[in-house]
């Protein structure tokens, strides 16, 4: 590639969170016309280089060149100004307002003076959306449409404002394989006039297929960079994990006593109920075993879990616990009956911020401390103890509030609130999400102790090496449905990850569903 | 030795040192300030008499403030809880006065005053479950819910008063329903009953909040509600009693009031949610839930009962009056923030100390 067709470089950027490096030293180029995809597990840095170059973040050290001229943002407005967009992960569209004042909320056209042409922004719109061959109207609500629709008027708005580089973050997570294919037919015709594109996606088949280049990170460092032509996908796996991950660490205990099982578990996607989040799943969990649920984001790892859990209800479907139907149960009923949930997002599911340890660890439980009426304090504090010791938080007093402590010891007041209830089996959806590599391993360490007293465990993750190395047994999860059943001692991590990255979706979209 | 003697001496009073009311207590330092500045102004304010008046007016707005407590510490809000004061009272005189008619017969029953008290109170309660019903199964917000059922209550003590005042609620010998006039007017221990009334209320209340399953739920419902439900707490059961409870500490108050005056007006209790409101904030309450206690909202109601009546015995005008307690409430909110602000930064600078 010659110079003058870079349009965009980033030089030894380094980006530091307090102690933390997000991203160290990384050199990025983009190519005028071009797609380059950057590859990278959760927690590489992808997301933070990407909010650098849209000005969202400003970088610690290091450059950026526009044209080959020296630039820096002060906000993304300014980053817009010069010509770059971004399509975000999470939406960040109003939902009270039409498609087209989202469209143009803060770079609304003007006629005279300063009211706004609301017939130039109409025509617009209706331009754009032919263009992305979608059938919506300029004055339907955004927090009418689907999820899928609402992924569409975020990539239009990006279009509206003649972006010569746009840069995707997982732009199809909620799109159907049609939408996926038009957006592919777009992303065409804009290299076709000029626009460069990053495109980032955890389904590494689809993020392969439309690159031109490529770019792998790892661990905050940028690994390799290549033409797509030169590489293929075990290949971009290999980068992306570091050569084989640590071999499984997990202890074979697993009895023959099934304490969960599920049946035929059908559910709706609780963000667009015509789609299904999971199509008729079943499992079954043996007393000892820890088994894994892997899968990537939107697979419907979350909705399965607090479905089982009580949160959400199933279209159909048993869940069984030790034999008995709990799944009409509410969640009070089911953590009594012995299963309970270790959710995704503890600040917002998990803990209660205004309490103490103490009460953080006895809230699942507080009705097992009363003798007429009165809750004791002393068997509680005596409990409250016990499984601090047991799932060995670090704190100076059961007293302290939660919030003084560090997102591993939160967890593990999380689980032991859980191990509290003494359940017969334990759910945890991305049980170490947040907290640090030390925490991690203490926390899988804990699940295979407990585990060996006849605990069922089931866990969710979308982290690789955590799948491989601390279940028994892997069910990768993809778009709903089963695709593999695989033995960690058996298969490399490339096999896990391929299963999940399969394009097997036949979910119904529609009311037919 | 004197260490040991200190060491015990902070176990007795754990959690609860001079030092902690000081620090912690905004509604203490402001109760303090206007007992002073009170005293210092008429020599008529800290009279044994004049403390016990002012003592009966607090146990009004008290025991609202301690239902409405109940409700702020699960995020909600209870804004019928004046019209309830008003039903109650005017429900009250009409039993006394007229009776219940059995339908379809000439039967007329004249209840005793207990049973009178018991209806009023479950009333009250029903008031409360009808709001605490909307609010968790029709997904009513608690604002609005309870902004309907203000209206709906007044207008339903409008309707059974016919607009008017139940006089003289002293009941007749013939008919077994005299003593009403002792919930208002009755002493015991030169306290007022209504005084008394509000004792026992608290000290119920603080034992169910520190005490029982009940509390601990209402607590972690306000913290993070959904975190709650995910542990098993049956948030809407909690909620619904929570209003209930509410509703009865209106009635209550309704029908201390309509004895004092034996007389029932529908009118009665007008504005009073906003007093009881005031008196949970000023007592240290987080409107957003999960944080106040029943002490705080005792010196809340102390606060704003000691000020208004301090300020009608100087003389200052009820126009001034109204903007002198609209600042005080401003005032005390404003400093506890900045303190809780103060609070969290000492905790960051401690936690940058460990690292």
């Amino acid at each position: 590639m010659s110079k003058s067709d870079l349009v965009l470089r980033a030089k030894k950027v380094r980006k530091e969170y307090g102690l933390t490096v997000a991203l160290n030293d990384v050199d990025f180029d983009l190519v005028r016309g071009k797609v380059t995809t950057l590859f990278g597990e959760n927690g590489a840095g992808k997301s933070t280089l990407m909010k650098i170059l849209a000005g969202i973040e400003r970088p610690t050290s290091g450059s950026l060149e526009l044209d080959g001229k020296d630039i820096s943002f002060d906000s993304p407005t300014e980053a817009r100004a010069n010509g770059i967009s971004i399509i975000h992960q999470e939406l960040s569209l109003a939902p009270n307002l039409t498609v087209r004042d989202n469209m143009f909320l803060g770079s609304e056209i003007r006629s005279l003076g300063s009211r706004v042409n609301y017939a130039a922004e109409n025509e617009k719109v209706r331009e754009i959306m032919k263009r992305l061959q979608h059938d919506i109207g300029p004055d339907e609500i955004v927090g009418d449409l689907r999820l899928g629709q609402q992924q569409i008027v975020e990539i239009a708005r990006a279009l509206a404002s003649d972006a010569r580089i746009l840069i995707m973050d997982e732009p199809t997570s909620a799109l159907s394989n049609v939408e996926i294919e038009i957006l592919f037919t777009v992303i065409e015709d804009l290299k076709a006039h000029g626009v460069s594109i990053v495109y980032i996606s955890h389904h590494l088949e689809e993020a392969l297929h439309v690159a031109d280049y490529i770019y792998v990170l790892r661990d905050s460092n940028m690994i390799a960079t290549d033409e797509a032509k030169n590489v293929d996908l075990p290949g971009i796996v290999r980068m992306m994990i570091g050569r084989d991950g640590a071999g499984s660490t997990a202890i074979d205990q697993k009895t023959d006593q099934v304490v969960l099982e599920l049946k035929n578990l059908t559910i709706a996607d609780p963000a667009n109920p015509a789609r299904l989040a999971v199509d008729n799943f079943n499992l079954k969990v043996h007393a000892g075993e820890v088994v894994c649920l892997y899968g990537q984001m939107g697979a419907g790892r979350t909705e399965l879990l607090e479905t089982i859990a009580g949160r959400l209800s199933q279209i159909s479907g048993q869940i069984l616990l030790n034999g008995v139907d709990i799944a009409t149960l509410s969640i009070n009923s089911r953590i009594k009956a012995g299963v309970a949930l270790v959710p995704e997002d503890r600040q917002r599911d998990g803990l209660v911020q205004l309490m103490t340890v103490g009460h953080n660890i006895a809230l699942s439980s507080v009705g097992d401390f009363v003798k007429k009426f009165i809750m004791r304090t002393s068997p509680e504090v005596a409990s409250i103890e016990q499984k601090i010791k047991d799932v060995r938080v670090k704190t100076s007093s059961h007293k302290s509030l939660i919030t003084s402590l560090s997102g591993g010891n939160q967890q593990k007041v999380v689980i032991g609130k859980v191990l509290l209830t003494n359940p017969k089996a334990i759910i945890l959806d991305e049980p170490t999400r947040g907290i640090d590599v030390g925490a991690k391993a203490e926390i899988f360490q804990l699940l295979s102790e407990q585990a060996k007293s006849g605990l069922a465990v089931l866990f969710a993750t979308s982290e690789i090496s955590e799948a491989m190395a601390s279940a028994n047994r892997i069910i990768v999860l993809s778009k709903g449905h089963v695709t593999a059943e695989m033995d960690p001692k058996k298969v490399s991590q490339s096999d896990v990850m391929a299963a999940a990255d399969e394009k097997t979706s036949k979910l119904r979209i529609g009311a037919g569903a | 030795m004197s260490n040991q003697v200190s060491k015990s001496t902070k176990n007795i009073f754990d959690g609860f040192t001079f030092g902690k009311l000081l620090t912690e207590g905004r509604a203490f330092i402001a109760l303090a300030v206007i007992i002073v500045v009170f005293a210092s102004l008429s020599p008529n304010y800290l009279n044994l008499s004049n403390v016990i008046v002012m003592t009966r007016h607090v146990g009004l707005n008290a025991l609202l403030a301690i239902g409405m407590l109940l409700v702020i510490l699960t995020a909600g809000i209870d804004l019928s809880v004046g019209s309830t004061v008003g039903l109650s009272g005017v429900l009250a005189g009409f039993m006394l006065m007229q009776g219940i008619q059995i339908p379809g017969t000439q039967t007329v029953l004249y209840p005793s005053v207990w049973v009178i008290v018991v209806l009023c109170l479950g009333a009250g309660a029903l008031v409360g479950l009808l709001n605490g019903v909307l609010i968790t199964r029709f997904k009513v917000a608690p604002f609005i819910t309870t902004l309907g059922t203000l209206y709906v209550v007044r207008g339903t003590a409008l309707l059974i008063a016919k607009g008017e005042t139940f006089n003289d609620m002293t009941g007749k010998p013939e008919l077994g329903n005299t003593g009403f006039h002792v919930l208002g007017l009755g002493k015991f221990l030169g306290l007022p009953t209504g005084v008394w009334v509000m004792i026992v209320v608290a000290l119920v209340t603080a034992l169910l909040l520190t005490k029982t399953v009940f509390g601990r739920w209402l607590y972690a419902l306000g913290g993070n509600e959904r975190a709650a439900e995910l542990s098993g707490v049956p948030i809407k059961r909690v909620k619904i009693w929570v209003y209930t409870l509410s509703g009865i500490c209106a009635a209550a108050t309704g029908l201390i009031i309509a004895s004092e005056l034996t007389a029932g007006a529908p009118q009665t209790g007008q504005s009073y949610e906003l007093n009881a409101i005031a008196a949970v904030v000023i007592g240290g309450a987080a409107l957003s839930g999960g944080r106040g206690h029943i002490r705080g909202t005792l010196l809340g109601a102390f606060v704003i009962g000691f000020l208004g009546d301090g300020l009608v015995i100087v003389g200052v005008s009820s126009f001034w009056q109204m903007v002198i307690q609209g600042a005080v409430i401003i005032l005390a909110v404003a400093l506890d923030e900045a303190q809780q602000g103060s609070k969290k930064k000492q905790k960051l600078a401690k936690v940058a100390a460990e690292k």
